[in-house]
């Protein structure tokens, strides 16, 4: 089923293995990373939005802040409350975290490279299917929040899971059916190809980017719905400070609310990663110069248009207020989904009349 | 329609808030700015440390009459009264206040001292860090508030020098003003 792009003939199982946990570690090392900083470039951003300095006392800008925040996790007490479900209480954040990092190994972020004699594509594995997982992935993170709430045995959580459920499972529908224009388009659920589909120009300077190619819509309905499968601002009922304390993850403590946190910024990385490849033609972008120049540009177009998603995040974080119930579940169902819809059926239709 | 009025209006708050984002900050940039203030900046107004003034001849103004410390609800001000003599004369009236202490354990900055100085002795300066892991060291003495000596005299030295030019004047003049450091 899952065809792996092992060019066997040419790698032994042994350097597969050893590239791919070299690939692994430099991954996950890499996404912490920029989980981290981007917690820091929010705190910063939001800041200088409200006229606010932002971290700046621990290292130059408030850098080192993110280290710091960590070895405040590490060390606070990790109380469990009375009364909680202990084998979810404890099984809920590790799955958060377990899958937010599982779907990041489907994203590639470049070419096939070779090195001394080893090819390997850009990314952790590369499957033909891999759209399709990384849905399936980051559909189940639902249950961690989901477990979360309902262990906790506290009224807040339970309402904070409840509506991440009910919120979560609505927006997957549109983020699915946004996501299928792109997919008739190309006609292939993997990710490199289709990327592949969005390199050149169309009339000598426009790239053939999927959102410069009709599908703008769609993009915008994916980017509504993965701001919501994201719990951010303006959907971010689940974990609303002002009304329910937390949402989910009110009585959780050290590590384990440190993990729901590095859940949702890795699925804000992961959702910004799905639009730059399906939608801004991914690692596409101006090359030249020498060629370490040509060999690193690639990634950099990459990471700068993540960089762009995460910047958006933020700015709307710190500008919309957040939606009232009825009008998220509203705005998805009645609003969201039939565009979702409508953008399939006329791709379908001009997709069609092409051929 | 709704649609484009919903997304202009998106458009509308991001735009203020992108002008935010790179305006310059309000929040005062404190321990890290220039200056002997480091980036503090105050209120005229503001209730800080107080100062004791001296009149236009350099003398203290404080007569000892003992109404800031009537005045004060936490009653934290302490004093000890002498009379002026010819060859020793402090203040211009008739008595000085040869012990002036203000605990400030205890002040809670509200003011009524000052409105209750009928020789305008006694004015709160804009001395704020006053923090210390030694709560004795909070009882500020006379000396520790008193306005600088003659230099400056005929001026208000609260509200009218910037602190550079009272650094100046008080390396110049020795003397000990404790609202800026």
């Amino acid at each position: 089923m899952l065809r792996l792009y092992v060019e066997e003939k040419m790698l032994s199982i042994t350097t597969f293995v050893i590239v791919s946990v070299i690939k692994i570690v430099i991954a996950l090392a890499v996404l912490l990373t920029a989980v981290a900083y981007t917690v820091w470039l929010e705190r910063k951003l939001v800041g200088r939005i409200q006229n606010r300095w932002g971290p700046q006392r621990v290292g130059p800008f408030g850098l080192l802040q993110p280290l710091a925040d960590g070895a405040k996790f590490i060390f606070k007490e990790d109380l469990t409350p009375p009364y909680v479900y202990k084998p979810l209480y404890i099984a809920a954040p590790i799955l958060s975290l377990v899958l937010a990092l599982t779907s990041i190994s489907l994203v590639p972020i470049g070419n096939w490279v070779t090195v001394r004699g080893v090819r390997t594509p850009l990314e952790i594995t590369d499957v033909n299917i891999g759209l399709l997982i990384i849905l399936g992935i980051t559909s189940l993170s639902v249950y961690g929040v989901a477990l979360a709430g309902w262990s906790s045995n506290s009224k807040y959580s339970l309402l904070g899971s409840l509506r991440a459920s009910a919120q979560m499972v609505s927006y997957e529908i549109a983020l699915g059916v946004s996501l299928v224009g792109v997919l008739i388009m190309s006609g292939s659920l993997n990710l490199r190809e289709i990327v592949d589909m969005q390199g050149g120009h169309m009339a000598g300077f426009i790239p053939r980017w999927n959102i410069f190619r009709g599908q703008i819509v769609a993009f915008f309905v994916y980017l509504a719905a993965a701001f919501a499968e994201t719990n951010r601002v303006p959907f971010d009922l689940p974990e609303a400070e002002t009304e329910l304390v937390a949402g989910y993850h009110t009585e959780y403590s050290s590590m384990k609310f440190a993990m729901f946190f590095m859940a949702e910024y890795a699925n804000m990385i992961t959702a910004a990663s799905i639009a730059t490849l399906l939608f801004l033609g991914g690692w596409h972008g101006p090359l030249g110069g020498p060629w370490w120049l040509q060999a690193i540009l690639p990634v950099f177009w990459f990471a700068l248009k993540v960089f762009g998603f995460i910047f958006l995040y933020i700015w709307i974080r710190g500008t919309l207020p957040r939606f009232r119930y009825d009008q998220l579940m509203a705005f998805g169902w009645k609003f969201l989904f039939p565009i979702a819809v409508a953008n399939v059926l006329v791709t379908s239709l001009i997709v069609a009349l092409q051929k | 329609m709704n649609v484009f009025s919903g997304l202009a209006a998106l458009a509308k708050g991001m735009a203020v808030t992108f002008k935010e984002m790179l305006s310059p900050t309000i929040v005062e940039n404190y321990p890290d700015g220039p200056g002997p203030l480091r980036g503090a900046m105050f209120q005229e107004r503001y209730r800080g440390v107080h100062v004791l003034q001296r009149d236009e001849n350099g003398l203290e103004k404080c007569v000892a009459c003992f109404l800031c410390a009537a005045a004060c609800p936490s009653n934290c001000i302490y004093i000890e009264a002498a009379d002026n003599t010819a060859e020793h004369r402090i203040s211009g009236a008739e008595r000085y206040a040869q012990v002036y202490n203000i605990d400030y354990n205890r002040c809670i900055f509200c003011g009524y001292c000052v409105e209750a100085c009928p020789t305008d002795a006694i004015t709160h300066g804009h001395g704020f860090e006053v923090a210390t892991l030694n709560a004795s060291s909070l009882v500020y003495r006379k000396e520790q508030m008193l306005a600088p000596r003659p230099a400056l005299q005929g001026q208000n030295a609260v509200f009218s020098i910037s602190g550079e030019e009272q650094l100046k004047a008080e390396r110049e003049h020795g003397g000990v003003g404790r609202w800026i450091e």
